[in-house]
């Protein structure tokens, strides 16, 4: 399976730094994810290659964290903490208020395949609550309004990608 | 990227290269940056771990053992290599100070690693970084090879003959793998399950070779205690919990943010004077004072001192520094089952006290919440959690269990309130709303 050189620079260096190849699996898993979008059959097939492990290996292994998935996402995957110091502070406003508008529930992806929404467990941003990660952007201190603002934000951001 | 903030009343010493540009390695050699090590490698193993426990510094991931004392336990020979690995997972619901020291002083991580794996014959660590923090390990990995480029890390360290390597490791998204010995299996590129104890990962650890492992807030903050002297980091905090930490205040107060202060400051003066008092002119309630499993403190039990054997005393724990400060405004039985929520959510499943009690009890707090709890509830809640402590092989269990007992027996009153199909009292609309659950 042909993979990005960036991938394959990073996966060649971390393989030289334990002295067994199956700790390199999950840090690389979440890479190829970044590329590929979801961890794909193929994908897997290809890591239990390289690793000498099989695919109900790392099949068992992507099933125990939440980050990895065999499914795939809108481009952008919000994911709204609701976890104690953000409840406190709206975190549920600001769940309920990214359903209401992007028309999906917790783990959906919207028809055009722009964003996913997902309630997930503490971020660590409690003392800027709530928050809110869209990738691996930090949003915090969010109101429903300044939300709206972050969706907004990352729509154009396609916008303009599509007229360049 | 996270804002920060400033008080008076704040010793820096883990945050006091925050905001000086010190991901710069060469800023960071201006701020005393590699100062330590050198200083280490001329002093020999044993002087260094007797050195840090008589700092007083004690863990700062949740536990609060002492950090030298851990230190000592690896066995001085070893077939196998030895290894040291920073928890950087920072999980805890309310806990976000390993975020800062990754994001503003990285290169004080490797060096109390380094620092760590002299004091116990070491020559590889790993630092260890949640798989969210992505912009984190891209600034760690950025410091790591600053450091090798300039001979710190790597062969004949500052030209000393000792040789060490520290790699970044990153997770992809579990609580349990901050638990110790799930954090070794994840990074053996398994599952976060535990493991039995004994024996302890000092002794039987990564690969099977002795293993140090500490929180990044602990190790940031020994080379401070190198260059400063144990006696000084001891004097700053009261006998036996030596020096400052980072803690992070969060909830209902006016200045939210990650504050440094002296351990054993006081904890209603950290609320009303360093965060600035209940916001909106409410009434405080409640304080969660060291992350989601330590068992909460009433609006008349916060006059204690913020150390490990004061916050024990007063049936609670300090935990990992995280403060959550909840008004009259807060449903605690809401509270109780969002907490619940979330441990279940994060039970590895292995033993059955855990799966189970957590499932059981998010089931119960919820129907509670909604208005169909009957009264035998509230004790069996309490049965429950009773019984799911000290019966599982890691302490998530215990983390669920021990929060859950306090609400009831502080907050009986509220549960009561519940009862017999009223509405909860704290929801705004009248109507109950179920909490949405997890998949
Ligand atoms: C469920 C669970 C989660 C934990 N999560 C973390 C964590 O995210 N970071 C951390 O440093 N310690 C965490 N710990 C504590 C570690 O097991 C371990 O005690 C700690 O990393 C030791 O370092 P210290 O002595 O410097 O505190 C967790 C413990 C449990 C039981
Ligand atoms: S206590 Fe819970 S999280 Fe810990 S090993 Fe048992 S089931 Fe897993
Ligand atoms: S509780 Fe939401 S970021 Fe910690």
């Amino acid at each position: 399976m042909k993979l990005s050189d960036q991938f394959e620079q990073r996966f060649h260096a971390m393989i030289n730094h334990y002295p067994t190849k199956r700790s390199v699996l999950v840090p690389s898993l979440l890479y190829a994810q970044d590329e590929l979008g979801y961890l794909t059959d193929e994908l897997i097939a290809e890591m239990a290659q390289r690793l000498d492990l099989t695919d109900l290996e790392i099949r068992n292994v992507i099933s125990y964290y939440s980050m990895l998935t065999t499914q795939p996402r809108g481009k952008f995957n919000v994911q709204v903490c609701t976890n104690i110091a953000c409840m406190l502070r709206g975190g549920e406003e600001i769940l309920d208020h990214c359903k209401r508008k992007l028309g999906i529930g917790h783990k959906g992806t919207t028809r055009d395949g722009l964003f996913s929404l997902e309630e997930v467990e503490c971020i660590g941003a409690c003392s800027w609550a709530p928050a809110a990660q869209v990738n691996y952007d930090f949003h915090e201190n969010l109101t429903p309004e300044r939300m709206n603002e972050v969706l907004q934000d990352y729509r154009r951001k396609v916008h303009q990608q599509e007229n360049c | 990227m996270a804002d920060l903030v400033s008080h008076p009343d704040e010793v820096k010493i883990v945050s006091k290269r925050f905001g000086q540009g010190a991901t710069d390695i060469d800023r960071y050699l201006e701020l005393d940056g590699y100062k330590a090590v050198q200083k280490a490698l001329g002093i020999g193993p044993d002087a260094l771990i007797n050195e840090v426990k008589n700092s007083g510094l004690r863990g700062r991931g949740g536990a609060g053992f002492n950090t030298g004392m851990k230190w000592s336990f690896v066995p001085k020979q070893s077939p196998r290599p030895k290894y040291v690995l920073c928890n950087g997972d920072e999980s805890e619901p309310g806990t976000c100070k390993d975020r800062l020291i990754f994001e503003h002083d990285p290169h004080s991580v490797i060096e109390g690693v380094v620092i760590a794996g002299l004091s116990v014959e070491s020559h590889v660590g790993y630092i260890y970084i949640r798989g969210e923090y992505r912009y984190l390990s891209n600034i760690m990995q950025k410091a790591i090879k600053d450091a090798y480029a300039r001979g710190f890390l790597g062969k004949n360290i500052f030209g000393s003959g000792y040789d060490f390597d520290v790699y970044w490791h990153g997770g992809a998204g579990a609580y349990e793998v901050g638990e110790e010995s799930a954090l070794m299996e994840s990074l053996e590129g398994k599952r976060g399950i535990p493991r039995i104890r004994p024996p302890f990962p000092a002794v039987v650890g990564l690969w099977g070779g002795p293993t140090i492992i500490n929180n990044a807030e602990t190790l940031a903050s020994v080379p401070h205690i190198i260059l400063g002297g144990a006696e000084w980091y001891a004097s700053l905090g009261p006998p036996r919990n030596g020096g400052t930490r980072l803690f992070c205040l969060s909830g209902h107060v006016a200045r939210p943010g990650v504050y440094e202060l002296p351990m054993g400051y006081n904890l209603k003066k950290m609320i009303y004077e360093v965060a600035g008092g209940i916001a909106d002119g409410r009434r405080l309630k409640a304080v969660v004072p060291g992350g989601a499993s330590t068992p909460c403190l009433t609006a008349e039990e916060v006059d204690v001192p913020m150390d490990f054997d004061s916050l024990m005393k007063a049936g609670s724990m300090l935990g990992s520094g995280g403060v959550v400060v909840l008004d009259d405004s807060t449903c605690m039985v809401k509270f109780a089952l969002r907490t619940m929520q979330f441990y279940q959510h994060e039970s590895c499943g292995w033993c059955i006290p855990c799966r189970e009690g957590t499932d059981w009890l998010k089931k119960t707090l919820a129907r509670f919440h909604a208005g169909e709890g009957v009264k035998k509830d509230i004790d069996n809640i309490q049965y429950l959690a009773e019984n799911m402590l000290g019966r599982t092989f890691c302490p998530l269990g215990d983390a669920a269990a021990m929060p859950t007992i306090a609400f009831i027996k502080k907050f009986r009153k509220e549960f009561e309130d519940h009862l017999e199909g009223r509405p909860c009292p704290f929801e705004k609309e009248g109507v109950v709303k179920q909490l949405p659950v997890f998949a």
